[in-house]
């Protein structure tokens, strides 16, 4: 009995046991399939969208910048150029406590006052996953010293970039340009220009000058690094990667020995200059003072350094040589001159007798010459040597201002000249029609008449008039300026000469060319107003001064220029070609409150001409950096006879 | 006369469990070659830690239940005093404290109670049997929910959830009333929202990170959005053995111990998952057939409490690397690297074959 009913209670218990086994059964067997179904569903339903992550996840692509080409002079002195640095930066979004970092790094590595307020600045003008230099050019002991202690500055790195450099600072800064950081504006035009991708990983771009102009050719293309990365994104290894290619090289036409002596000869005055060979358009120098250190805006200008050249009264950020706008004065008389002559209007027998004044019909008016006893008998010639006010005015009446603009156009005047750089301004060559749009007002007779002498409204630039020049100095052929003459192919080595692109071809009778010519050449010779600048220069120079005025003078006032403040002091023109027989260099010079185009712009203009065509250098106890190197066109014109 | 020896050491295997351990084993080694980065060091190091299992489990095999009835309370008082040791003296590493330093080496109590409190409770149910009241269902309770707070304030919450599911496994099995089950089940579901209107702002959302891993994809669901995409992105065949790129480039996280499944799902496809999920069944279907055909309620009780253990560490580690089931560590058995949780699984599979091989033994007596 006790052991049957032991049996059958110890039955029972299994049974019990059992059901309970079979609940758990069930359980497991729903559990199981619940994960089979999601394994289906992850790996079959979902395979597309986690195989699409995982590839994301472990292949990154790396951009290789590519080395920016170089910029050189027309010898071939490196004129902006790049090299290696240590920069220290930091990713803001990685770090925990970004002053604490900077304070700790503070301790590794000097940080200075000028570093924190460019981080500053980067830091409010870029995203915080962007990394933003705290330190640059860090010294190998500094970049040892950091390296070292890496692992206590998470979000901070040591990166080695290759720096842009303007070797010679200062030196034609406006027309070189330089490169800065890519900000919004340049981001959005290369996003409109589909070049977004060619500058993944570049973080500086060309602002100004031939560096902006040719961005495209400097650049290069830039390469890319298809890398497998692993999840803290150290690259594992390179899957496949295709090189940068490195921008090309820039040969200028400029001659920066020449543009170095100008600059010096400007000995901290105000102007520009603009030197051009006539027959190929080639800018040998364009100089615009003061001038200002490019390497300043590579790192990305400071607050001090910026607020000091923007607002400094010299402006030296602006480029005079396109942008700075003057009245012609007496430079305009030759280009006048020309339009009487081929008009017709002017015969060379045709003489006046200044009386020292010029009056218009039925007006009591008086217009002033420079020289109040007049200059006596004037023929064309002499008008243009002892720059005759009152001849030009007659002259610019009887030519009326439509005749005399449309000719002198033909010059550039009032139009840009397409200089391969941007930012140029066009001048203003007046006419009823402008006056009338731009006053609403008619044109007077009165305003022909000072126009004869490149004074009212006509406004150029020092290169316009350095353009038109060098039109002139090639007997009516204008060419178009430009400052680059090749670009030599990083990867072959090829060297593309840039052609040289006529811009105009006026037909001028060759006679009354000689009458200006000879004219000019008058203004450097004994009697004319110029003839110290000519003196003993061992070639004939051809030249034209003139005075633009910066105060108006009343109609009985007289032009004082030692009670006149400095910067109220009329602008000095110059402009020049030579040799005159067969010009090499074509010059226009303006020093701002100089007075006296002869005395003060026309010195500068010599020395240009005597480096350029005699390879004279001024002596200069502050020896200049720019090595001398043997001027390419200097040898044949010693070679020719000289008066 | 050894052969005779060796025979009678081994008659008490059960080759369908070995057999299906083996080629789990395989499987294990082959991943963790992957996983390690092909490191054969890491390889050799699990190769003895599988040999120790072996041991192990051969010695418990060859043991009698009641043999092993007899240490279940000298062991869960020892268990318990080591617990106790570890909350007052215990070492604190990654801000828990788990490891009692014993001078020549740290052990880990917690990791012996998911035995001993199954063993414990299943000897306590033997001996209370036939004459089972409510209050012993209390004493059982008390005996399993003891430990389970002393592991739990460690924290170690994934170890506690164990230990208590192979103590609940036993109590339940042993015939708690369906009643007390789904009231307290109806009772909690209650009290839940309560509780949840309890907890800081801060505690909630650890809370719902725990269940939710991808609302803080930079921080905890880090690992498991990077272990599911190496799940997902493996596909029906994988991407093959030692090419799992999310396992190789270090994208999943544990990938030797916990997330170890990432890796083999990634290499190995959905044919591989199911074919472990397949190996994984028959070794916990095996277990439940002998725990039903166990003679007496202690090798019953212990033998499903086992069974249903190793089916939850497997359920809990997949669905927990396949994101249906909050982050908690616990390993994948047999497939994880790691000597404690193969020593652990030597004893449980011993303990199993024990109670097979003994079956007869037991019901002649």
């Amino acid at each position: 009995m006790g052991y049957s009913t032991e049996l059958k209670n110890h039955q029972n218990e299994q049974h019990k046991f059992r059901v309970r086994l079979v609940f758990l059964v069930l359980m497991v067997l729903s559990a199981l399939s619940a994960l089979l179904g999601r394994f289906y569903y992850l790996q079959v339903f979902r395979y597309d969208y986690y195989q699409t992550l995982a590839e994301n996840n472990r292949i990154s692509i790396v951009p290789i910048t590519p080395n920016r080409g170089l910029i050189s002079d027309r010898n071939g002195i490196i004129l902006a150029h790049n090299f290696f640095v240590y920069t220290l930066e930091i990713t803001p979004s990685k770090t925990d406590d970004l002053q604490d970092t900077i304070a700790e790094l503070g301790k590794l590595v000097e940080i200075s006052a000028t570093d924190l307020k460019r981080f500053k600045k980067l830091r409010a003008q870029s995203h915080t996953f962007e990394s933003i230099p705290i330190r640059t050019h860090l010294n190998e002991y500094e970049a040892a010293k950091f390296a070292v202690n890496r692992f206590r500055f998470p979000g901070v790195e040591l990166k080695s970039r290759l720096f842009r450099h303007y070797p010679y600072g200062t030196l034609g800064t406006h027309g070189i340009g330089y490169i800065s950081r890519i900000n919004e504006n340049d981001l959005k035009q290369l996003k409109e220009s589909n070049q977004l991708s060619n500058y993944k990983g570049t973080e500086h771009i060309g602002k100004a000058g031939v560096e902006q102009a040719y961005e495209a050719d400097l650049h290069g293309i830039t390469g890319f690094q298809q890398v497998e990365i692993d999840a803290d994104g150290r690259a594992v290894r390179v899957l496949s990667s295709a090189s940068p290619t490195s921008g090309n090289n820039i040969v200028l036409s400029m001659d920066a020995k020449l543009q170095e002596i100008v600059e010096h000869e400007f000995a901290g005055r105000r102007g520009a200059l603009v030197a051009i060979q006539p027959k190929t358009g080639e800018v040998l120098a364009m100089v615009s003072m003061p001038s200002f250190d490019a390497n300043l805006f590579v790192d990305g200008i400071d607050y001090d350094n910026w607020n000091n050249l923007n607002n400094s009264p010299d402006k030296p950020l602006i480029n005079r040589s396109l942008k700075g706008i003057y009245p012609p004065g007496s430079t305009f008389k030759p280009f006048v001159a020309l339009a009487g002559l081929e008009s017709g209007k002017r015969q060379p027998p045709f003489t006046i007798s200044d009386p020292g004044y010029f009056m218009l019909p039925n007006s009591r008016h008086r217009y002033r010459d420079w020289k109040p006893s007049g200059h006596g008998a004037v023929d064309m010639r002499r008008a243009i040597t002892v720059s005759c006010d009152t001849f030009f005015y007659g002259l610019a009446v009887e030519l009326g201002i439509e005749r005399l603009t449309d000719f002198v156009r033909h010059f550039g005047f009032g139009e840009k000249t397409n200089i391969d750089i941007q930012g140029e301004l066009s001048g203003l060559l007046p006419t009823p029609a402008w006056k009338q749009k731009r006053y609403k007002q008619p044109w007077y007779m009165g305003e022909t008449v000072i126009v004869g002498i490149g004074q009212g409204y006509t406004l150029v630039t020092p290169m316009q008039l350095a353009y038109a020049t060098a039109t002139l100095a090639n007997s009516g052929k204008a060419i178009r300026p430009h400052l680059v003459n090749a670009i030599v192919d990083a990867k072959t080595n090829q060297v593309k000469m840039l052609p040289h692109t006529v811009a105009d071809q006026l037909p001028l009778n060759p006679q009354n060319l000689d009458i200006v010519k000879l004219g000019m050449m008058d203004v450097t010779r004994p009697g004319g107003t110029a003839a110290a600048v000519g003196a003993n220069a061992g070639y004939d120079i051809a030249a034209k001064t003139g005075t633009a005025q910066v105060v108006g003078i009343k109609q009985n006032e007289k032009y004082n220029e030692k009670l006149i403040a400095e910067r109220h002091r009329d602008h000095a023109w110059f402009i020049a070609y030579a040799p005159a027989e067969d010009p090499k260099i074509a010059i226009a010079v303006i020093v701002e409150n100089g007075s006296h185009g002869g005395s003060t712009a026309g010195p500068i203009a010599r020395k240009a001409m005597d480096y350029y065509l005699l390879g004279k250098v001024p002596v200069d106890p502050n020896a200049a950096p720019v090595p001398e190197t043997t001027v390419t066109n200097a040898p044949e014109v010693e070679e020719e006879p000289h008066d | 006369m050894i052969r005779q020896w060796i025979g009678h050491f081994i008659r008490h295997i059960d080759s369908i469990l070995l057999a299906t351990v083996l080629m789990v084993l395989v499987v294990a080694l082959m991943v963790l070659y992957s996983a390690s980065g092909q490191s054969m060091l890491k390889v050799n190091a699990q190769l003895v830690n599988i040999v120790v299992m072996m041991g192990v489990m051969l010695l418990v095999a060859n043991t009698q239940p009641q043999h092993i009835e007899r240490i279940a309370l000298p062991a869960y008082l020892l268990g318990l005093s080591l617990l106790i040791a570890v909350a007052l003296v215990g070492d604190i590493s990654h801000g828990a404290r788990r490891w009692l330093n014993l001078g020549v080496t740290k052990i880990q109590p917690s990791e012996l109670m998911k035995l001993a409190v199954p063993i414990m409770l299943s000897w306590y149910f033997s001996k209370r049997e036939s004459m089972l009241r409510t209050a012993d269902y209390v004493v059982a309770g008390v005996i399993l929910l003891v430990p389970v707070l002393l592991i739990a304030k460690q924290p170690d919450l994934g170890t506690a959830t164990l230990v208590f599911a192979a103590g609940f496994y036993v109590i339940f099995l042993a015939g708690l009333s369906w009643k007390f089950i789904f009231g307290s089940a109806i009772a909690f579901g209650a009290a839940l929202p309560i509780l949840w209107s309890m907890l800081h702002d801060y505690q909630r959302r650890r809370v719902e990170i725990l269940i939710d891993p991808s609302q803080d994809p930079l921080g905890a669901g880090y690992h498991i959005i990077q272990a599911t995409i190496a799940i997902g992105s493996g596909g029906s065949t994988g991407k093959g053995w030692l090419n799992g790129t999310q396992s190789q480039l270090d994208f999943v996280p544990e990938r030797t111990t916990d997330f170890v499944f990432a890796v083999f799902a990634e290499e190995f496809g959905l044919v591989g998952c199911s074919l472990l999920l397949l190996l994984f069944t028959i070794i916990i279907g095996r277990a439940f057939i002998i725990a039903s055909q166990a003679k007496s309620t202690f090798s019953r009780l212990l033998a499903g409490s086992i069974a249903a253990t190793f089916f939850t560490y497997c359920f809990v580690n997949m669905g927990m690397v396949s994101g249906i089931l909050p982050v908690v560590g616990i390993p994948l058995p047999l497939v994880s690297y790691g000597g404690t949780s193969l020593l652990t699984l030597g004893l449980s599979l011993g303990l199993l074959m024990s109670v097979q091989s003994h079956k007869r033994l037991v019901a002649t007596d």
